[in-house]
């Protein structure tokens, strides 16, 4: 788990505290009985993938694509469990088809939590163009998606918007910014 | 390719022979197109779930509810074409090991629904072997309609997942499931329990 010791400087800085961005999220799928969680990993995810890995409360696991997990939390839910999605932009970026046939047409409250790269300090013309689809993929279905720059509004956004999304039965990405999470950058 | 002793079944006959034997209120997850088209001809169950697009998700979906439901048998039908889609899959339930998990891959080694066209796939690979290969040590071929019966039977008592592969012909499926998705979601919470009707 090397890859899981080199946080960026400003995820050192927050893991030993309570109230570090990764710390929250966990504590949030926890209060809303979100168990599951299927990943693609990500960099900047590998802190909380690692907690949650470590908390026997979820299960947690690696999937070979963001559609796959999407079909295994839509899948949970309809059995009764809850469950939500982590990966990274230019993985939301393959999910335009099981959006359109699956979470939204079902009505699947499918929460996506979707670290943003390929802004505020991309080094991978890739990623920054594909980072520019990702907001009128969202748009274009009408999903409820939110980008998340502040560690003071984290709780607030999530908590509601999970809570919104079971309630309504409807989708919603969490998009978690670098100014939230410190992002990759160029000397990592 | 080596010869195959594998006798070319129907994929409605093999899908009404699988409802027959469910006693208890087990899951079945139809992939899109002809597979799920069967599955509503052999009869409409409330614990049916039918895909209307996401071309190979039945496997994943299914162990979806594997996980929710430990103490439910989750089948899974998905055509070949299909399940290439996303044979990545294959690994993450053998990874997890769900042992109520049984997938079933109806094999023909053509897009039916399309017009016909061989896959990738067809004169080349061996699903079975692919499976195993992934991880998926119970994996077998159905040699015929007997032997898929008795393999069910085995599958429901095994203790991880099981997949079973059968050789299946051209034919399109002979009924068309009602499009209506939030229906068929709803209905199958009802079937599951997780949810009552208003």
């Amino acid at each position: 788990m090397a890859i899981a010791e080199q946080h960026t400087s400003s995820e050192a800085a927050q893991t030993s505290s309570d109230k570090s961005w990764h710390s929250i999220v966990l504590q949030i799928l926890k209060r809303n009985e979100i168990s599951l969680v299927p990943y693609v990993p990500d960099r900047v995810l590998t802190p909380l993938i690692k907690n949650l890995h470590a908390d026997p409360f979820f299960t947690t696991f690696a999937t070979a694509r963001e559609e796959e997990a999407v079909g295994i939390v839509s899948g949970a839910w309809m059995g009764g469990r809850r469950a939500a999605v982590l990966m990274q932009t230019s993985g939301f970026a393959t999910l335009a088809n099981v959006l359109a046939s699956l979470a939204v047409p079902y009505q699947i409250p499918l929460i996506m939590f979707v670290s943003e790269r390929g802004t505020l300090g991309e080094f991978n013309y890739g990623q920054s163009l594909v980072c520019r689809t990702m907001r009128p993929v969202l748009d274009s279905l009408a999903l409820e998606h939110h980008t998340i720059t502040r560690l003071d509004e984290l709780e607030f956004i999530a908590d509601r918007s999970i809570k919104q999304a079971v309630t309504t039965q409807a989708p919603v990405a969490l998009i978690l910014n670098p100014l939230l999470t410190g992002g990759k950058t160029f000397d990592k | 390719m080596n010869v195959r002793n594998t006798k070319v079944m129907n994929r409605f006959d093999v899908t009404s022979r699988l409802i027959a034997k469910l006693k208890h209120e087990e899951a079945v997850i139809g992939g899109i197109g002809n597979t799920n088209f069967d599955l509503w001809a052999a009869g409409h169950r409330p614990q049916n779930f039918y895909m209307l697009g996401s071309m190979g998700l039945a496997f994943p979906i299914a162990l979806g509810v594997a996980l929710a439901q430990p103490d439910r048998r989750v089948f899974a039908l998905e055509g070949d074409g299909s399940l290439l889609m996303q044979l990545g899959a294959l690994s993450t339930i053998a990874t997890l090991k769900p042992e109520n998990l049984i997938m079933i891959v109806m094999d023909n080694g053509i897009y039916q629904i399309t017009g016909a066209q061989p896959t990738p796939a067809a004169h080349v690979a061996d699903i079975v072997a692919i499976a195993a290969g992934s991880g998926l040590a119970n994996s077998a071929w159905a040699a015929d309609e007997e032997d898929f019966e008795r393999l069910i039977e085995e599958a429901m008592s095994a203790s991880g997942p099981s997949l079973i592969a059968v050789r299946i012909d051209d034919k399109p499926g002979i009924g068309a499931t009602r499009r209506d998705p939030v229906q068929i979601r709803e209905r199958f919470m009802h079937g599951l329990g997780v949810r009552e009707p208003l």
